[in-house]
C-alpha cells in the first residue's frame, strides 16, 4: 500500500485565541499536529502493519510546519514533504486543495489519501472531499472504522459516521479518507521514532515543482470577531435541599422562557 | 420559468428532508428581498418529488426535483454531479445548503467543480453589494470571522443547524416545480448498508440538551453488584447508575443526552454522545451539564447554547463562568430533584 497522509500545523487546542490588531493571535501557545490529522497518521501506520507499503506524509504550511511533518514522522511515517509557495498565501480549501491534489498526483501511483475531518484552526472539514473531487477518487469522509482494505482487489471498505448513523461503504482504490476520533487512540512516538524524525530530511516542493498553476483564493475573510463574552454573570441558586433548588432553578428557568 | 438567483439544497436521508434544510431555506428568504429574489428548492435523490411540495411549503418560491434510481443513496459523487449540471444551466448567485455529514462533501466537490469558494457553518448572512457577506466560528468558536467570495459565482454557503429558525410550513403554499429524470454516470462507491444510532434525539437537531461528565461516576455511596469485582468495572457501573438519572431528566424533557471527552474516555457512554472539539459541536436552547468541570475543549461545542445551566459541587468549577444559571451540589442528589420539578412544570 502506497499512503499519503495530509496534515496541518495549528495552535494547540487550549490556546486562548483572541484578535489583535485585526489579527489572529495566540500568544506564545505552541502550534502542533492538527489534533484529528494524529488519528489519520495512526490509521495511516495501522494499513501499513497489516499490508506493507510506505507512508509519505505531506503539509502544506509555512516552516514551522516542519514540526508537524516531524511529529508524523516520529510516530512512524517513512517521509515527509512540504509544500511551500508563494501561491499559496492566503490559501483558502480551493488553493489547499489544488496544491495537495497536485502532490498526490506527482506521488502516484497511490492507493490511499489520509486526511483528518477537520483543521482546528480554520474549521472547515472540505479539504479532503475537494482533493477527491480534484483527483477524481471517491471520497470517504468522516470515517469512523476501516473494516476491510484488498491491495489487490483494489477496493476498501470503511463505516462512515452520518448524523443519522453509521453506513458501509465500498470503494475502489484508490480513494480519499477523512477520518474520526473513534478509529482510535493515536499511538506516541517512539524513542527511536523521535530520533529518526529528528534527523530526517524534509524536501520543499514549490508550485512549480508540482507543475501546478494554483487557483486564486475564491474567498476572503474581511473581518475577524472576538465573540462578546456572553453569561459572564452566573446566577447562583442556593436552597436548603436539592428539592427547593430544584424548584427554583426551574421557576427562573419559566422567567427567563427558556422553558 | 425565470430563475431564481438563490438556490436552496434540500438535504435528506433516504428522502426524509432533515430540519436543517428548512432552517437553510429560512436563512436564504432573509437574503432574497436584498438580493431582490426568490428562492428556488433543489432536490435530488430517488423518489423525492415530495419534497418539493415540503420545501414551497416551508417558504421556496418553486422547485427543481432531479431523480434517477441510482441517486437513492447518497453518493457525494453523482449528487455533486447533478448539482453542478443545474448551477451551471440556472446560474444563480448563491446556493444555500444547510451544514451536514452529506452536505459538507457535496459543497465541497460542487465548488471544486464551479471554481468557487465554500463556506461551512455559517451563522449569519448579510448583502454587501451584492455578495453575501457569512459570519462563521473558527478556532473551535474561539473567534468569528466574516467569509465572502466577492468575485467567483455562486457563492456557496452552508449554514449551521440551528443557527436559523425552522420556518412554519403552509401548505396552501404553491410554486412551479421543475422535475426531471437524469441518468448519472457509474460510481466507484456501493453503499452496503446502514446502522441507525441508538435512538434517542440527535445532538445536532436536539433544543435541549443535558449532558454528563467525569463527575457522573462519583457516588462512593453506591455499592456495585459482587460481581463486579474489577475497580475500573465498578468505575462504570456507577457512571450506568448516574447517566441513567441523566436521561430519565433528559426523557421528561425531550432532550438528547451528551457527555465530555473524560467520560467517553473513560467508557461510561459511545463516543456519538461526546460534545466538544473532538465530538459535536452543539447549539440548543438549553444545556444542562452535570459533573463536566468546564474545559475549553468542552466549551468548544456547547458554548453557543442559548442558555447553559451547570450542576457541579466544585463551587470554583470553569463551567460556571460560561453558565447562566449555576447550582453547588452532588448531581447525584440535584438530577433527580431537577427531574421532578420539570415533571410538575410540563405536567409530565
Ligand atoms: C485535543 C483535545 C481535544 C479535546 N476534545 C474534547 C471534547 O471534544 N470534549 C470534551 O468534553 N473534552 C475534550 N477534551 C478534554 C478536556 O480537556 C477535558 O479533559 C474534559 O472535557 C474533562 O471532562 P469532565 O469535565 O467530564 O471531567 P473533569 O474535568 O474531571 O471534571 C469533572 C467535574 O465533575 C465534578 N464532580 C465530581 N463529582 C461530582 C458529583 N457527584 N456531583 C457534581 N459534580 C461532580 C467535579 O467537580 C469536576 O468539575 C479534549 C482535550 C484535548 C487535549
Ligand atoms: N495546509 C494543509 N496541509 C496539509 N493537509 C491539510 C491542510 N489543510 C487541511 N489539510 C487536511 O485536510 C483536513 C481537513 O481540513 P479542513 O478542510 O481545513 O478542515 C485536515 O485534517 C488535513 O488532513
Amino acid at each position: 500500500m502506497n499512503i499519503v497522509v495530509c496534515v496541518k500545523q495549528t495552535p494547540d487546542t487550549a490556546a486562548t485565541v483572541t484578535v489583535e490588531n485585526g489579527k489572529v493571535t495566540w500568544g506564545d501557545a505552541p502550534l502542533v499536529l492538527n489534533p484529528w490529522d494524529e488519528f489519520a497518521v495512526e490509521q495511516s501506520l495501522r494499513i501499513k502493519e497489516a499490508h506493507g507499503g510506505k507512508v509519505t506524509v505531506i503539509s502544506l504550511g509555512l516552516e514551522g510546519a516542519r514540526e508537524a511533518l516531524k511529529q508524523a514522522l516520529a510516530m512512524g511515517c517513512d517521509e515527509a514533504i512540504l509544500l511551500q509557495d508563494p501561491s499559496f498565501a492566503a490559501a483558502d480549501t480551493l488553493v489547499a486543495s489544488a496544491a495537495l491534489a497536485a502532490a498526490l498526483r506527482k506521488l502516484d501511483p497511490l492507493d490511499l489519501a489520509l486526511f483528518g475531518r477537520t483543521s482546528v484552526d480554520s474549521d472547515t472539514g472540505v479539504t479532503a472531499a475537494q482533493v477527491a473531487r480534484r483527483l477524481g477518487w471517491p471520497s470517504l469522509t468522516l470515517v469512523a472504522a476501516v473494516v476491510a482494505v484488498d491491495p489487490q482487489g483494489r477496493t476498501i471498505e470503511v463505516e462512515r459516521m452520518l448524523e443519522e448513523g453509521r453506513q458501509q461503504v465500498r470503494a475502489q482504490l484508490p480513494a480519499v479518507v477523512s477520518v474520526v476520533k473513534e478509529i482510535g487512540e493515536p499511538r506516541y512516538p517512539s524513542f527511536m521514532g523521535i530520533r529518526k524524525a529528528s534527523k530526517a530530511e524534509i524536501p520543499t516542493w514549490s508550485a512549480a515543482d508540482m507543475g501546478l498553476q494554483a487557483p486564486s483564493p475564491a474567498v476572503t475573510w474581511p473581518a475577524l470577531i472576538a465573540p462578546p463574552r456572553v453569561n459572564t454573570h452566573c446566577e447562583m441558586i442556593s436552597a436548603d435541599s436539592p428539592g427547593e433548588a430544584a424548584a427554583q432553578l426551574v421557576q427562573r428557568l419559566m422567567e427567563e422562557k427558556v422553558l | 420559468m425565470m430563475a431564481d438567483r438563490i438556490f436552496v439544497y434540500i438535504d435528506h436521508h433516504l428522502g426524509e428532508a432533515v430540519v436543517a434544510s428548512w432552517e437553510a431555506l429560512y436563512a436564504a428568504s432573509t437574503i432574497a428581498a436584498s438580493m431582490s429574489s426568490g428562492v428556488t428548492a433543489l432536490v435530488v435523490g430517488d423518489g423525492v418529488r415530495s419534497l418539493a411540495e415540503e420545501a414551497i411549503a416551508h417558504g421556496a418560491s418553486a422547485a427543481v426535483v432531479r431523480e434517477s434510481p441510482s441517486l437513492k443513496d447518497f453518493r457525494p459523487e453523482l449528487y455533486a454531479d447533478v448539482v453542478s449540471g443545474v448551477l451551471k444551466e440556472s446560474r444563480p448567485e448563491v446556493l444555500v445548503l444547510p451544514t451536514t455529514g452529506r452536505t459538507r462533501e457535496l459543497g465541497a466537490m460542487v465548488a471544486v467543480d464551479l471554481d468557487t469558494g465554500v463556506t461551512p457553518d455559517a451563522i449569519a448572512l448579510e448583502v454587501e453589494e451584492s455578495a453575501v457577506v457569512a459570519t462563521r466560528p473558527i478556532y473551535a468558536g474561539k473567534l468569528l470571522t466574516k467569509e465572502v467570495s466577492r468575485t467567483r459565482r455562486p457563492q456557496i454557503v452552508m449554514v449551521r443547524s440551528r443557527a436559523f429558525p425552522r420556518p412554519t410550513p403552509d401548505t396552501a403554499r404553491k410554486g412551479p416545480v421543475d422535475v426531471a429524470a437524469v441518468t448519472p454516470g457509474a460510481s466507484a462507491t456501493e453503499v452496503l448498508g446502514y446502522r441507525a444510532s441508538d435512538g434517542g434525539v440527535s445532538l445536532t437537531d436536539a433544543s435541549v440538551i443535558v449532558s454528563g461528565g467525569r463527575g457522573v461516576s462519583n457516588n462512593g455511596r453506591l455499592t456495585p453488584p459482587p460481581e463486579i469485582t474489577d475497580e475500573k468495572q465498578q468505575e462504570i457501573w456507577r457512571a450506568h447508575q448516574g447517566f441513567e438519572l441523566i436521561r430519565q431528566m433528559a426523557s421528561v424533557l425531550g432532550a438528547a443526552v451528551g457527555a465530555s471527552r473524560a467520560a467517553v474516555d473513560a467508557g461510561y457512554i459511545p463516543y456519538s454522545n461526546q460534545v466538544g472539539q473532538t465530538g459535536k459541536v452543539v447549539a440548543p436552547d438549553l444545556y444542562i451539564a452535570c459533573g463536566i468541570s468546564g474545559a475549553i475543549q468542552h466549551l468548544a461545542g456547547m458554548r453557543t447554547s442559548k442558555t447553559i445551566v451547570a450542576i457541579n459541587k466544585d463551587p470554583e468549577a470553569p463551567i460556571f463562568k460560561l453558565a447562566r444559571f449555576g447550582i453547588v451540589g452532588d448531581l447525584y442528589e440535584i438530577v433527580p430533584a431537577l427531574t421532578e420539578a420539570f415533571r410538575t412544570q410540563l405536567g409530565k
